[in-house]
């Protein structure tokens, strides 16, 4: 059942004011939603700043030196003049596909923390369909970019919006196949179970120290996933240089601002998940669960933020090719043998 | 089923929330449109013709066979929890049924499908 501690404490509490049944858990609920969205955007601007400051140092710059220390509170000046922002509706285009877009990209985004564990028991709700639903969820980004692109009523925004639709399709199929090679080995699609599974011996139960499945999963799904989460080399949707920013090219204010916090919301959402299926979750020695959590998740942001600052942007046709070409055969390969090792009993 | 209420109430906050962060910035933004402002960003040029274009249906192409493909994914999910129970008759009929779709991969592959040109 629930297993988050606040949200038992405070329907306790709810129920204790003589609040009925079904209105102390949807309250509860509430009020855990909007922690996460206070979580996000806390995070969300952290990372803005992390990835300005890692950028610059990697191109031989600073990065954002002048509001405070290293420029820590630039990204919060930066939503505070967002959100004071004029928005400019340009008059041609598609007023409920443009005005909603933005809407459902960030909804789509924040619908996968309903069931990734932060740490133990620090979990919304124990889906036992977890994986699958995040995989089911954050598919409705395509359709915000698609809606963008199209509401827009712009050539760069169809065109970076169509393209966007494309890729993620397309790597969504070597992403789904990889995190199969890890449901076959825990044997559950839970991500409190998938986590649990890899618990003890130091961390060689993690499911990266499967050889050779869990590494080659690991690779394949990092590459997915950075296509997924639009980022360089994957970045062919907004290639500043030809589409100038694709789909969200005719946004501004708080709608660009909601397209930007979805991004780095499911830049997160790719890194915790790769380390609940392949670094063992929030388990660790002597420090809190969360702070584990964190600590793995942001080397994985880490290691994809190194990937957008040193790698060039791939062309699109390769883009696509690499996907069905060479992804797909080789994820549905390292599935089918996992599954043989699995039922030999080698290794495990 | 009570956990599936916080997905259902996670999507109408989630929709909440935006929708305020909308509200309460038009409360202090400015809003000063004019017809050039209000013009399609097309590289300082008046915008030629409408975007609402036919479009190159190779997208359409990847997007049937992402179709295939995703409900495959679909199947194999069942398949990969219960694998642990189900043994060697399992592998063999999934082995089977991702060598008939692997085949149309190739298919597609060899009729120029997966090209993008």
């Amino acid at each position: 059942m629930e297993l988050y501690p606040v949200f038992m404490w405070l329907h306790d509490l709810l129920e204790s004011t003589g609040i009925g049944e079904p209105w102390s858990t949807i309250i509860s609920y509430g009020f855990l939603a909007v922690t996460v969205f206070g979580t996000l955007s806390i995070l969300a601007l952290f990372l803005v700043w992390w990835e300005r400051k890692i950028a610059g140092h990697i191109q031989q710059r600073f990065g954002p030196m002048r509001t405070g220390w290293h420029g820590w509170y630039q990204t919060i000046m930066d939503a505070v003049k967002l959100l004071q922002k004029e928005d400019i509706r340009i008059a041609t285009r598609d007023k409920a596909v443009f005005f909603w877009a933005p809407v459902v990209c960030f909804v789509a985004a924040y619908l996968a923390y309903v069931v990734i564990p932060f740490g133990e028991n620090l979990i919304v709700a124990d889906l036992n369909v977890g994986i699958l639903y995040i995989i089911a969820v954050t598919t409705f980004t395509v359709i915000s970019l698609l809606m963008a692109g199209w509401g827009s009523n712009n050539k760069y925004a169809l065109l970076g919006g169509m393209r966007s639709a494309a890729q993620v399709v397309s790597y969504e199929v070597p992403m789904a196949v990889s995190i199969l090679t890890v449901i076959v080995f825990a044997g559950s699609l839970s991500m409190v179970d998938i986590a649990n599974a890899q618990q003890g011996n130091i961390i060689f139960n993690w499911f990266i120290f499967k050889p050779p499945f869990g590494i080659i999963a690991f690779l394949t799904y990092i590459t997915a996933a950075t296509a997924e989460a639009n980022r360089t080399p994957f970045d062919i949707p907004e290639a500043e240089q030809e589409l100038v920013a694709g789909y969200n090219v005719e946004y501004s204010g708080m709608k660009f601002a909601m397209f930007f916090l979805a991004e780095f919301v499911n830049l997160f959402t790719v890194s915790a998940i790769a380390v609940t299926l392949f670094f063992g979750g929030w388990h660790g020695p002597l420090l809190p669960s969360w702070i584990w959590f964190l600590l793995k998740t942001f080397a994985v942001i880490l290691l994809l933020m190194l990937f957008r600052w040193t790698f060039p942007r791939l062309r699109v046709d390769q883009l696509m090719e690499f996907a069905w070409k060479f992804l797909v055969p080789l994820t549905f390969a390292n599935l089918i043998l996992a599954g043989w090792f699995k039922y030999a009993g080698w290794h495990w | 089923m009570t956990e599936y209420l916080a997905v259902l109430i996670f999507i109408v906050a989630g929709i909440g929330i935006v929708l305020f962060t909308f509200f309460f910035s038009k409360l202090i933004r400015p809003h000063n449109p004019y017809a050039e402002k209000d013009l399609n960003y097309e590289c300082a040029e008046d915008p030629q013709g409408s975007s609402w274009v036919q479009f190159n249906n190779r997208f359409y192409i990847f997007g049937l066979i992402f179709v295939i493909f995703d409900v495959e994914a679909i199947f194999l999910f069942p398949w990969a929890v219960a694998f642990g129970q189900l043994g060697l008759y399992a592998l063999v009929e999934m082995v089977i049924f991702i060598l008939i779709l692997m085949f149309g991969l190739f298919y597609a592959w060899k009729k120029g499908a997966l090209k993008w040109v």
